[in-house]
């Protein structure tokens, strides 16, 4: 990767985070798990999928499917770097006069499709994939899953099915922040070996860090990484990465800032000194 | 014809039809050597099978869909109703063993709450064929519709030779009569039929209407049976909450009218397991039982005076 590439990215990255921390004031957001996939979802719209504004019906083009939906302020906040909407719209974050909430709406340009119940988009990648497969096509289809999402039955449903089906043009990444809503998932229902789980469901797998856009640039080139197999990508993320207050802490699941917290943050995100975060968190569900 | 050879006419009439289904064969073993590619069969993974049918229809494909009723509409029932539901997609799901036609299966495989679940869900057509030419004309209808439809698979014979053609919201008048207006619909539609003549030799007059659909609901069927009888019977196999009675009640208080209406369905508890006839007889819903219950109902409310049956 050259350093203008990397610099490039880094720099979509930071405007991300500091939507996603404008989008956590007011009525908050859900701030961990966003920071954590912030830097994939970016690397995936620079260098990875197929698929930009006015191109979705392009036949060829990819798909990416958010499962883990309550991140989609780093989704939006990418998608708006690159041109699918305007950055105007991140302002009405739950607005009822606009339609940007706290989960996935199908009605905002980029998104593929709604989600915010975990363990379903796994199974609609693969019936999107088995058309792709039917209809002789190329396009890929890449699903982002939380890893405490991998306590849901119907995700391992999807993967024995999508083994059985040889669907070699599915990608599942899983974003390996090692925290579930409130607790570390190695705590609650232990998931480690994950690629092991995976390899014997039929699966190729792929671990790498999910900050480190030069380890994402070396796994991602591997597509597919085994002819008639889906692949799945673990990429090992920090949960709040980028704001040392928010940064692997189990009770920063859900955090509604107030703006000098909010501007404090951005500063930091800038290299100033560390903020934190004296308003309250709110723990939802 | 068979609902398998109209299932291949409308898969070769539509090249975007692909018929899916969780290892639950019975009505299809010919397709997949018949549609290939579009035969999908997902093995016994309901959830994946409405999940991915709601991927194929995001690509423009007519999925239409085959488990077994139970595990189709509870087991899947939130990708149901999250994926297929408020997307608004052409997913067609076909459920196999509804209602009493579980037989011997015993409560794990009835399906008696089916129709207040899928009624339930905006957008969501249901529909419950009478036997199995309506079943065919139906599923032809719903291949053809944008919408999201569930259909209770129902292959028994004709009691009748339907006139009308099957129309969505659409109820038959089957027979006419002025004393009791028999709505029902689905695999007991023949045991009604079959009451209906006890009824009439016992001087009872029964309008006997096939709802076809549940949903979109014939209101102005419903609206004049309860205009033009005297009684407004329901007989259905499904639990006596959410389904054709609850819908009835429904319309009534939706156009502010009064209904005297009298429900045969399940009470809240499952039914005995046994093979079909049998299960007619001991949950009294054999014509016999029927016409019983029927002209019991009627004598409380008949003004001629009359004690029938």
């Amino acid at each position: 990767m050259t350093p203008a590439t990397r610099g490039n990215l880094s720099a979509r990255a930071l405007r991300v985070r500091e939507r996603i921390v404008r989008m956590s004031v007011g009525g908050g957001c859900f701030i961990g798990a966003s920071l954590s996939c912030a830097d994939l979802i970016v690397f995936l719209y620079a260098s990875v999928l197929r698929v930009a504004p006015g191109t979705e019906l392009a036949a060829d083009r990819d798909y990416l499917f958010l499962s883990k939906g309550h991140d989609v302020p780093a989704l939006y906040s990418t998608l708006v770097d690159f041109g699918f909407f305007d950055e105007a719209r991140l302002a009405h974050h739950l607005s009822p006069r606009d339609s940007i909430y706290w989960h996935p709406n199908r009605a905002i340009p980029g998104i593929e499709f709604h989600s915010g119940s975990l363990g379903h988009l796994p199974a609609v990648a693969v019936g999107v994939a088995l058309d792709i497969q039917i209809s002789g096509g190329t396009n890929r289809v890449f699903v982002i899953v939380g890893d405490g999402e991998l306590n849901e039955g119907s995700v391992w449903e999807a993967a024995l099915v999508a083994a059985a089906r040889k669907l070699d043009n599915l990608v599942l990444i899983v974003d390996r922040n090692e925290f579930q809503a409130n607790l570390r998932t190695e705590d609650l229902v232990p998931l480690e070996p994950i690629e092991a789980k995976f390899a014997a469901f039929g699966w190729a797998t792929l671990r790498i860090d999910g900050h480190d856009f030069d380890d994402m640039a070396r796994g991602f080139a591997r597509l597919p990484l085994e002819s008639g197999k889906p692949t799945v990508i673990i990429a090992n993320t920090v949960r709040g990465k980028g704001l040392a207050s928010l940064e692997r802490r189990a009770d920063r699941w859900f955090v509604a800032l107030t703006d000098d917290e909010a501007a404090a943050m951005i500063n930091e995100l800038h290299g100033g000194a560390e903020a934190t975060v004296m308003s309250q968190t709110r723990i939802v569900r | 014809m068979t609902y398998e050879e109209r299932l291949i006419q409308i898969a070769e009439r539509n090249a975007d039809v692909v018929v899916m289904t969780a290892e639950n064969r019975a009505a299809i073993r010919n397709l997949p050597g018949k549609l290939g590619s579009r035969f999908i069969d997902v093995g016994i993974a309901e959830q994946t099978l409405v999940g991915a049918a709601a991927g194929l229809a995001l690509r423009g494909r007519v999925p239409i869909v085959h488990a077994l009723a139970t595990f189709l509409t509870m087991r899947a029932f939130e990708f149901i109703r999250t994926d297929v539901g408020i997307a608004q997609l052409p997913v067609k799901l076909v459920g196999a063993i509804a209602g009493f036609l579980s037989e011997a299966n015993g409560p794990t495989h009835q399906a008696v709450e089916d129709l207040a679940l899928m009624r339930g869900i905006p957008g969501m057509n249901v529909c419950c064929p009478a036997d199995e030419p309506e079943m065919l004309d139906a599923l032809t209808t719903m291949a053809s519709d944008r919408a999201p439809w569930y259909m209770r698979y129902n292959a028994r014979q004709s009691a009748f030779e339907h006139r009308a053609p099957f129309v969505p919201g659409i109820a038959e008048i089957v027979t006419e009569g002025a004393d009791v207006a028999l709505l029902t619909y689905g695999c007991l539609t023949r045991e009604c039929y079959e009451a209906t003549g006890r009824l009439a030799d016992a001087g009872i007059g029964v309008r006997l209407v096939n709802m076809r659909t549940l949903k979109p609901i014939d209101e102005a069927a419903i609206l004049k049976s309860a205009r033009e009888t005297t009684l407004v019977v329901t007989v259905e196999d499904h639990f006596a909450i959410g389904g054709l009675a609850t819908i009835v009640a429904e319309v009534a208080a939706a156009n502010e009218v009064a209904i005297r209406l009298h429900s045969i369905a399940l009470p809240g508890r499952w039914f005995t397991p046994s093979l079909f006839a049998d299960v007619l007889e001991c949950e009294g819903f054999s014509p016999e039982h029927l016409a019983r219950r029927i002209a019991a109902a009627f004598a409380r409310h008949d003004s001629r005076g009359h004690v029938h049956a």
